[in-house]
């Protein structure tokens, strides 16, 4: 098998499946090389979505450092997943599908497709565990009111994993007419590369505003790694740039690639929290959209190669970060981006570039109930 | 030549020699007595089961009821290709402990049982990885396996991986080829676009994709998700070689070998009505 990421990606999916991704990856490279397609995503990311999103200097939540905050919180919908959703929805017009499935774990995924969808009037179904459904109530909320179908997941974790397998299943039934708009940088080819490409806006916008505000490159850019797409993002931007650290934080109950190993999920060969028989273990996290055990390819690939390094967060330290940012800063971070703050502190270098993915709107029952 | 070496060659029929020709020769006689056609091939009846505890003495109820191939169901935790019913019932085997070791061991005593009976595990490309591609499969072997099917794994990758080879309705005419001159034995026609599991109708795209698995390859096309009753059954087999039940039979299977036997028997009559 041709895999992407060095010993990473690939394509282990049912044959129904394959064809769809060989018209997806034809109909990607296509728009790809079609100046057109590129125009109108700027142009919606801009009039429709809000960017460029600002970088902000976070003086008082990191004392003695120049941290810059990548505002991927200010986003439309609030969070980075619209970068993805917007790209992937023009894609599906230009393939003819009008039925759109997705999966969601925070609800931010959920919500970036039921508003693009909204928007170019398409149908939309997706997929959410009922334990996220619990915690992740006003997206819930949100994503009714766009007029997508949510559908309950109740088996297994009643989480993301569970919710991808059962989104894979409906595509699987349904692929004539629908196209899988995967959230995260994850499943088969050439999923992740549609991803990674779409989020790159992340990193390159984060690149020339730092140049702007400080003359130079950060030392250390950092994100917090569920699927981990706002991470490759951010990384996409600056992994040329081989005096800029990358780090990518992982909630420390699914670290897949701090602890994981090479196994097959959801599609592609990644780093996965599975057993030596390859079955795939339970994440667990604080933070619906990093309680996932697998892991973007790439990832595993930066990780193997050591151009980015992963950390972890324990579920207390991202929630001391959460408060701590609202107070220091006036900014209500979404619980996954408060893993990656969690980890400024303690860095030794003085120029820290963090991607801010998402606010927290979504989890204050969840941080008043802890 | 050992069972292993046998099965290392390609297999031009799925029925193992010496094994069923009694009762081939038998339902060939049937069809004959009915005058329906010159040639006339038995139709098989491929039979789904999860590993656990109760599936040697499962497998040889099916075989008892007129199942002439066994596919074992190795669980993974993940199971994309399946609904609802195999994914529960691949949950509750992984709760007994059914991880690749033991299936193995129950595929073993699987062939002590059924010494004749064409037996391939079906699973996920996970326990692959984890296990090594290519010492899967020899281990499969030297349990007794026939061959192996997939779920996840498309035609044209791993071809080390020697095993029976899926095509679905969506597959384009490059892929049927490609599938048929790599698979093992036979060729696994997917009914239908979607997940296993029990529908109320034969799939309208199975004559499709019969047709055209038809003019690229001699071996026996066996058509399988979607096929529970006997109707149905007949019905594929009308167009197709043989059928895979799954779903159905491991409902059935759950109330143990006499009524998987019975269940097992009213497909077989069917397809040799």
């Amino acid at each position: 098998m041709e895999l992407t990421y060095g010993e990473y990606g690939g394509r282990f999916v049912p044959e129904t499946l394959v064809p769809a991704l060989d018209e997806l990856e034809a109909g990607w490279k296509e728009a790809l090389g079609d100046p057109a397609y590129r125009t109108e995503l700027d142009d919606l990311s801009r009039s429709y979505g809000g960017r460029p999103t600002p970088l902000t200097l976070a003086e008082r939540f990191a004392p003695g450092k120049r941290l810059y905050l990548k505002r991927e919180d200010l986003l439309h919908t609030g969070a980075h997943k619209l970068n993805n959703a917007l790209g992937q929805a023009l894609l599906a017009l230009r393939l003819g599908k009008r039925r759109i499935v997705a999966e969601t774990g925070a609800g931010q995924h959920g919500v970036a497709t039921a508003t693009v969808c909204a928007r170019f009037g398409l149908d939309c179904v997706v997929y959410m565990g009922s334990e996220d459904m619990r915690r992740q109530r006003p997206n819930l909320e949100r994503m009714a009111l766009l007029g997508a179908e949510v559908r309950p997941v109740e088996f297994g974790t009643r989480t993301l994993k569970e919710a991808t397998s059962e989104a894979i299943r409906d595509w699987i039934t349904n692929v004539e007419d629908t196209h899988y708009l995967i959230g995260s940088c994850v499943g088969p080819s050439p999923y992740p590369e549609i991803v990674r490409e779409l989020q790159s806006v992340i990193g390159c916008e984060a690149r020339e505003q730092m140049l702007a505000a400080e003359g130079r490159l950060p030392e250390v850019a950092l994100a917090c790694v569920g699927g981990g797409s706002n991470a490759i993002g951010l990384f996409a931007g600056l992994v040329d740039d081989a005096e800029v650290r990358l780090v990518g934080v992982e909630a420390g109950g699914a670290a897949s690639l701090g602890s994981g190993r090479p196994a097959v999920l959801h599609g592609s060969r990644s780093s996965v929290l599975a057993d030596e028989d390859g079955q795939v273990l339970d994440a667990e996290s604080i933070s619906a959209g990093l309680d996932y055990p697998g892991v973007g390819p790439e990832h595993a690939f930066l990780r193997d190669s050591g151009r980015a390094e992963y950390v972890g967060a324990t579920d207390e330290e991202a929630l001391d970060a959460f408060r701590r940012l609202a107070r220091t800063e006036g900014i209500l971070p979404a619980l996954e981006p408060s893993h990656a703050l969690a980890r400024v502190a303690e860095l030794e270098e003085e120029l820290v570039l963090v991607c801010l993915s998402g606010r927290g709107d979504k989890d204050l029952a969840e941080v008043s109930a802890r | 030549m050992s069972e292993q070496e046998a099965a290392a060659g390609p297999i031009p029929n799925p029925l193992p020699p010496g094994g069923n020709q009694g009762s081939e020769e038998t339902r060939a006689d049937v069809s004959r007595g009915r005058g329906e056609t010159v040639a006339v091939r038995p139709k098989a009846l491929a039979v789904y089961l999860m590993c656990g505890p109760e599936a040697p003495a499962l497998a040889e109820a099916a075989v008892q009821g007129g199942a002439d191939l066994v596919e074992l169901g190795f669980p993974f935790s993940d199971p994309l290709a399946d609904g609802p019913v195999i994914r529960r019932a691949a949950e509750r085997a992984l709760g007994q402990g059914m991880r690749t070791g033991p299936c193995l061991e129950c595929l073993a005593a699987t062939r002590e049982r059924l010494p004749d009976t064409p037996l391939v595990p079906m699973t996920y490309s996970s326990l692959l990885e984890a296990y090594g591609w290519e010492r899967f499969g020899s281990d499969a072997r030297s349990a007794g396996a026939t061959s192996l099917i997939v779920a996840d794994l498309p035609a044209a990758e791993r071809p080390e991986v020697r095993r029976v080879q899926l095509v679905a309705p969506t597959s384009t005419d490059e892929r049927l080829a490609v599938a048929a001159a790599s698979t093992e034995g036979w060729l696994y026609l997917v009914t239908l676009t979607g997940t296993t599991g029990a529908r109320s109708e034969l799939s309208p795209a199975l004559a499709g994709l019969v047709a055209r698995a038809r003019e690229r390859t001699d071996l026996p096309l066996y058509a399988g998700f979607g096929i529970s009753t006997p109707d149905q059954a007949r019905a594929a087999a009308e167009l197709a070689d043989g059928v895979v039940v799954g779903t159905r039979a491991v409902e059935v299977a759950e109330e143990g070998p006499a009524a998987l036997e019975k269940y097992v028997a009213s497909l077989r009559g069917a397809l040799d009505s």
